[in-house]
């Protein structure tokens, strides 16, 4: 008779027995402060389409000081989300070539954190100019 | 002469004939610097206990056979030395998300039945004769899926990998990267015969790009690459099939 008897360890906790999880667990966990962020813009929406004062209403309370450490928390957040999307990128992508050789991962990271960077700075340049 | 150096190695233990579940035993190692955790294991088993139980062979990381959680992370114990982890505790378990056989053995079965089902051969595009003569590839050709070629099926990625854990179907990044070093062959003609599994429930959507395959992988192959490459491939696949039907979708 078989004396096997396969034991198949718990995954119970499996996030926490491992520093590399729990960073894991982190990043993925920043999503909700994008999902946060994209329901208060929503609301914003919402409430441009429901008039003036209901508009005025949710631009004053965006400067409340709650709503400012609350920006503030999401845009560490995101940032934080922005930067460990770019750092899986080189796994996600097919190899691109250049000039016969391979990209390497330290290129592609750094090309994705420019593009983020420049294109937020030109966001931020062209709401001040409409703004103004 | 200098003095004699001792490290505590904590094993976990499991004897499938008398033992409800695994647990752990500290043995007290005399090690030098130029010593494995592999030869650690081996000084336990002719020294301490003769029935301690894994898997080794070429002790050069080549065969892939000394796979084994040390202090929690997937190595090979052959190339990971002793001297690293001195003053502190060496602990050592059998590789996470496997069925312990027993002590540090796993049973790799499920593994070796993926491997079989990537077809993990040159399925060539169409039949060809002896004097046709050799294939011809370019060395852009090669490169192409040169690192995949590197794997030596230690499962270490599978150790790495929680959605392997949390779901021992997930065909896993290891045969993941096997079935894409064929795909990439431009030998190889089977890559829509290999789409039904990379699109299969137990495919390549079962990944959440941890990434710690990648990280732990010792010969570089990248399987997270051939696995996140391939979400995309089966999603091309998937749309594209709108476009022109190809008929026999499952």
């Amino acid at each position: 008779m078989s004396k096997r008897k396969p034991y198949v360890r718990s995954m119970d906790g499996w996030w926490k027995k491992n520093p590399f999880f729990v960073e894991y667990v982190i990043h993925e966990s920043t999503a909700l402060f994008v999902l946060a962020y994209a329901v208060t813009l929503l609301v914003g929406l919402i409430r441009l389409g429901q008039g003036e004062a209901a508009w005025n209403g949710w631009l004053a309370a965006l400067q409340s000081p709650g709503a400012l450490v609350f920006h503030l928390a999401l845009l560490v957040a995101i940032a934080y989300h922005a930067y460990t999307w770019f750092k899986i990128m080189p796994i996600t992508l097919p190899p691109i070539r250049v000039g016969g050789e391979k990209l390497s991962p330290c290129a592609i990271i750094t090309g994705g954190l420019v593009a983020a960077a420049v294109a937020s700075l030109g966001l931020i340049v062209l709401v001040w100019r409409i703004a103004a | 002469m200098s003095e004699q150096k001792f490290i505590e190695i904590e094993v976990l233990r499991y004897k499938p004939e008398s033992d409800e579940a695994p647990h752990s035993e500290v043995y007290k190692v005399p090690f030098t610097d130029d010593m494995s955790v592999l030869q650690g294991a081996q000084y336990i088993k002719d020294n301490f206990d003769g029935s301690l139980t894994y898997r080794w062979s070429c002790r050069m990381a080549i065969c892939g056979s000394c796979g084994m959680m040390i202090n929690g992370v997937p190595k090979l114990s052959c190339e990971t030395f002793i001297r690293d982890y001195y003053p502190n505790r060496i602990t050592i378990e059998a590789l996470a998300h496997f069925p312990i056989e027993k002590d540090l053995v796993v049973d790799l079965s499920g593994f070796i039945e993926k491997l079989e089902s990537v077809q993990p051969y040159i399925i060539p595009a169409e039949k060809r004769s002896l004097d046709q003569g050799e294939y011809i590839q370019t060395p852009a050709q090669v490169q192409d899926y040169m690192q995949f070629t590197s794997c030596i099926n230690c499962t270490l990625c599978y150790a790495a990998c929680p959605q392997f854990g949390l779901n021992p179907d997930f065909i896993g990044p290891g045969a993941m990267a096997l079935l894409h070093r064929y795909n990439m062959d431009s030998r190889d003609g089977g890559a829509e015969q290999r789409m039904e599994l990379v699109a299969s429930e137990e495919g390549v959507f079962n990944c959440s790009a941890v990434g710690y395959c990648s990280e732990v992988c010792p010969k570089h192959v990248d399987p997270a690459n051939a696995v996140n490459i391939n979400k995309t491939n089966a999603a091309k696949d998937y749309f594209l099939r709108f476009l022109s039907p190809k008929g026999g979708a499952k």
